[in-house]
């Protein structure tokens, strides 16, 4: 009779029931079986046996747990002893897996603490949950903008009409330097202007004295080292410090530093009533005029969307009709997303650095993976070596388990060793990686969360490394491998191959993105800025005196011959960002809001930064209607759609301008965008802020400063000097796309060095295993250079994949890369090829030493002993 | 009272064992006793019964010859002890001291 017992039963029975019982059950099993087929259908009796094999799940049936009670402490102990002669008896692969593990996970740890401090900004604050900034998007021309600046009204209107939404409501100036002086003691200090429960709302930790009292116009706030600065370890309180040399302000309380994971880091070394500022005059309060922040702490259970939402039409109810086309909508932008999602694009939040704190831990993910794969290929590769040892243990006894166990700990080893390396390295590199991400990163090694963090990523490695190599190793056959039958198949290299091609592929993606990084760069540096950056100077002009001695200063700068040409202007040219609504000329569309950017300047601005009239002239003391003239610059024509711009009129609030000149485009905001329409005006509003100064080339510019400096004091006693050079603030505009540069372009040589150091490995093994082989082949006549090129090829075609398969994810992600930035470089093939080609060739290097000194080595010395 | 020490299944499979004999294997013993009781019950439920027997000394067992009925499997063979014999005779002396008590019904047991 061809019907047997069901087989996935005998099968589970088998699994659970103890050998010694299974003859006699099994036996009993199937002849009930075949009694029972000989009175009922074959399914009722399959039914039958299925029940009477889950009926044999009895405590006396069922074999024990494998883990025995054996004290298992020697042969841990063993393992340990073993694992570490195998270490030491090949040095060489050790020092590459232990090497190219810590470099991965020094490079993973330091990956680690920057990711750990950008998520913890912020959180020291106590209202982390319910502390919000007000927003608003305006819609100009289909295009929406999102604005962190408010209106004077909106603080009122928030109070009064949705009170029950907010604790507090708190309007407050964006940070900017001020000058703080006691006696003959004058610094420059960046601070803000707060209304009061400003301190409450931030929850600032008072050192002393009190926060509530900002209601108080006479009253200051000042940070602990402001303090330190001042007064010592004298009591600051009830002291009086003059602010920008105009009014005595008394200090009421001194707050604890801002740490350097705050979205007010280096922004709050001092907090004066915002009446202060409002007193001074000079600002509008209708609710068009956008210059302030507005923060508020949301009130006992009161949910932050649904307040969002409240407030969305709180200024399109009160704005002028004229204002009304911009539909503003406020919403409340959370204080646990300022610092990581911090753009909009269209109005919706799109992340912001977020994307880097992926960006870069996934890198780090990666890298560890390259270190892993090291281990995992070199393991494997040698696997012949150890495979008599695991034959011999499997006859003497070992189980698998055991087995898996022993190779568990030999990773758990190496890892060790690893760890202890790259924490030494770790703490090396620190303070460098601190400098180049600009971070103030600590680690507080006595931290024992820190070291449960640690010990549970290294288990985690040991996991990852480990498992395939203890898996394969223990699964030999002891017969094939004791009789000497034992050949690794022709594809046991295949995961091998596969694993080298996704070291490289990450190598050579994170290269091309270094290469992109930089050519970006490089192309916006290479942007012709339409102005010469070359000793160009500015200098804040921060107090009245310095505008009232202005006159005077120019001229004894000019006549010390250090100086080529000094100048006045609204804002510095590297950061032109005033922009006005409502410019009018003839044939516009009435649809179109007029927006264009303004530089308020004097007659020598043009000359100090060196800027191209393209056509007509520039402003001259000659010409008394030039009063009203304008100069436009390249897109401003494009944007107003004028074909012969000289002599167009153009009216701006009530009065008549007349285009008199037109100056080649100029990046006077980000690098990365096209330039801003402008129209450069001379200031009638004694608007000054800056003092431009163009350095004579000849004088030198460290001559220059320091007579600049001198003159500057003796006209000005009262006001600290301070400036800035101009490239300096250019720079400034790459300098995050340099920094992300620098340590991507890090990651990616210790990503090539690891994925090096393994295929150094791999190849050294190779050529050590075909000894015998290559010997043979050049007793019968083979070529070094034959030999080099049959070790050394299989290597590059694994790198060439490598290339194939990079390339163009490389591209596709590098290019999404460039299209955030409005002025971009193109990927260009040659860049991808070079790369290729570079990998090639460290590829053959690193193979080609162990290939040449193999096929160099004399045969006689390897084959005499056969 | 009388320690018997044999629940009602271990006294019903330790008479069974001796009723087979030299045929008293788990799968056998099951058959006889639904045979016997009309109840159904696993090859399991018996087999785990007769190992609790003779860990407690009632049976002993020994593996039987291969026969090729069930693919030249052995059969574990289990016969009653001395000490068995004697526990399930001061068993069944018990329930009939017992029996001689109850009024009424002593007397048709003995007819019967």
């Amino acid at each position: 009779m061809p019907t047997h017992p069901p087989p996935l039963a005998q099968r589970l029975l088998k699994s659970f029931l103890r050998s010694d019982l299974a003859e006699e059950v099994r036996g009993d099993l199937e002849e009930k079986f075949y009694t029972d087929l000989k009175s009922k259908s074959v399914f009722k009796s399959k039914l039958i046996y299925w029940y009477q094999v889950l009926n044999y799940l009895r405590p006396f049936a069922i074999q024990k747990s494998r883990l025995s009670y054996l004290n298992n402490y020697d042969m841990f102990q063993s393992y340990f002893k073993i694992g570490w002669r195998n270490l030491l008896r090949s040095k060489g692969y050790s020092l590459i897996n232990i090497s190219g593990l810590a470099l991965g996970i020094t490079v993973a740890i330091l990956i680690g603490l920057w990711v750990y401090d950008e998520l913890s900004y912020n959180k020291h604050q106590k209202n982390y949950d319910t502390v919000a900034a007000v927003l608003q998007n305006n819609t100009e021309d289909g295009k929406t903008e999102t604005w962190s600046s408010q209106s004077y009204q909106l603080g009122p209107e928030l109070r009064e009409s949705y009170g029950s939404y907010f604790k507090y409501v708190v309007m407050s100036s964006f940070a900017s330097s001020s000058i703080l002086a006691k006696e003959d003691k004058v610094i420059t200090i960046t601070g803000c202007f707060m209304e009061e429960y400003g301190p409450e709302l931030l929850s600032l930790d008072m050192v002393k004295g009190t926060s509530s009292g900002l209601k108080d116009p006479s009253s200051l706030l000042l940070s602990a080292s402001t303090a330190n600065i001042f007064f010592g370890a004298d009591d600051p309180i009830g002291k009086v410090l003059k602010l920008d040399n105009s009014v005595d302000l008394k200090v009421i309380g001194v707050y604890q530093d801002i740490p350097d994971n705050s979205s007010f880091r280096g922004e709050l070394a001092f907090i004066a009533p915002l009446q202060v500022l409002v007193n001074r005059g000079g600002r509008s309060f209708g609710w068009g005029n956008n210059w302030l922040q507005v923060f508020v702490q949301l009130a006992e259970h009161v949910d932050m969307q649904q307040a969002s939402i409240a407030i969305k039409n709180a200024k399109m109810k009160n704005v002028e009709e004229d204002d009304k086309r911009f539909k503003p909508e406020l919403f409340l932008h959370p204080l646990s997303k300022w610092h990581l999602y911090s753009d909009f694009i269209d109005g919706i939040n799109v992340g912001g650095r977020i994307q880097f704190v992926w960006l870069f831990g996934l890198i780090g993910v990666f890298v560890v993976l390259l270190g892993c794969i090291n281990f995992m290929n070199l393991s494997t590769a040698r696997s012949l070596k150890r495979s008599k040892e695991v034959g011999v243990r499997k006859v003497i006894g070992s189980g698998r388990a055991q087995l898996i166990r022993q190779f568990f700990i030999e990773s758990l080893l190496v890892v060790t060793l690893s760890f202890i390396c790259a924490i030494f390295l770790v703490h090396l590199f620190l303070p460098l990686f601190n400098q180049i991400a600009s971070k103030n990163i600590r680690i507080d090694w006595l931290n024992p969360s820190l070291w449960v963090a640690l010990s549970a990523f290294a288990m985690l490695i040991t996991l990852l490394a480990g498992s395939y190599p203890s898996f394969y190793l223990s699964a030999f056959s002891p017969i094939k491998v004791l009789k000497g039958t034992f050949r690794v198949g022709k594809y046991a290299a295949l995961p091998r191959k596969a694993l080298v091609i996704v070291q490289f592929s990450v190598s050579i993606i994170l290269a091309i993105g270094t290469a992109v990084v930089y050519q970006q760069i490089q192309f916006a540096k290479n942007r012709p800025i339409g102005y010469e950056l070359n000793g160009l100077v500015t200098v804040p002009m921060q107090t009245q005196e310095v505008k009232k001695n202005y006159n005077a200063l120019r001229n004894e700068l000019l006549t010390s011959g250090a100086i080529a040409e000094v100048s006045t202007s609204e804002t510095t040219v590297t950061n032109l960002w005033w922009s006005d609504w409502g410019y009018e000329w003839k044939g516009k569309d009435p649809s179109s809001p007029g927006h264009i950017y303004r530089g308020a300047i004097d007659y020598e601005f043009g000359k100090t930064i060196g800027w191209k009239i393209k056509e007509g002239r520039d402003f001259s003391r000659d010409f008394p209607s030039d009063s009203s003239a304008f100069i436009l610059n390249e897109a401003a024509v494009k944007y107003i759609g004028l074909e012969h711009p000289i002599g167009e009129t153009i009216r701006f609030y009530g009065r008549n301008f007349t285009v008199i000149g037109v100056v080649e485009d100029m990046v006077t905001q980000s690098l990365y965008e096209s330039n801003k329409q402008t129209v450069f005006v001379l200031d009638r509003f004694d608007r000054a802020s800056f003092i431009n100064v163009k350095i004579n080339p000849e004088a030198g510019a460290s001559k220059a400063i320091e007579e600049l400096n001198r003159l500057f004091v003796k006209h000005n006693p009262n006001t600290p000097f301070e400036y800035k050079f101009a490239d300096d603030e250019f720079a400034g505009k790459f300098s995050f796309e340099a920094r992300v540069g620098k340590l991507v372009s890090i990651f990616a040589l210790i990503a090539i060095f690891i994925s090096c150091l393994g295929l150094f490995g791999l190849a050294s093994f190779m050529a050590e295993q075909r000894i015998k082989e290559i010997s043979i082949r050049k007793v019968l006549g083979a070529s070094v250079s034959g030999l080099w090129q049959m070790l050394s090829k299989d290597f590059v075609i694994l790198a060439a994949m490598s290339c194939l398969l990079a390339a163009p994810i490389g591209y596709y992600l590098m290019n999404s890369w460039l299209q955030l930035y409005e002025y971009h470089t193109t990927i260009s093939g040659w860049l991808l090829l070079l790369i290729g080609i570079g990998v090639l060739v460290i590829t053959l290097i690193t193979v080609s030493f162990q290939a040449v000194r193999a096929a160099l080595t004399n045969p006689v010395n390897n084959l005499k002993t056969e | 009272m009388i320690e018997t020490k044999l629940g009602e299944f271990e006294e019903v499979i330790l008479l069974l064992t001796g009723i087979l004999g030299e045929e008293a294997y788990a799968f056998k013993i099951a058959e006889e006793f639904e045979s016997q009781t009309g109840r159904s019950v696993s090859i399991g439920a018996v087999h785990s019964t007769l190992t609790r027997l003779e860990e407690k000394g009632f049976l002993k067992s020994e593996m039987g010859k291969s026969t090729a009925e069930r693919g030249g499997r052995r059969k574990r063979i289990y016969t009653i002890t001395a000490y068995g014999k004697k526990t399930l005779t001061a068993a069944r002396d018990f329930k009939q001291a017992l029996w001689n008590q109850f009024p009424g019904l002593a007397m048709r047991i003995v007819v019967g």
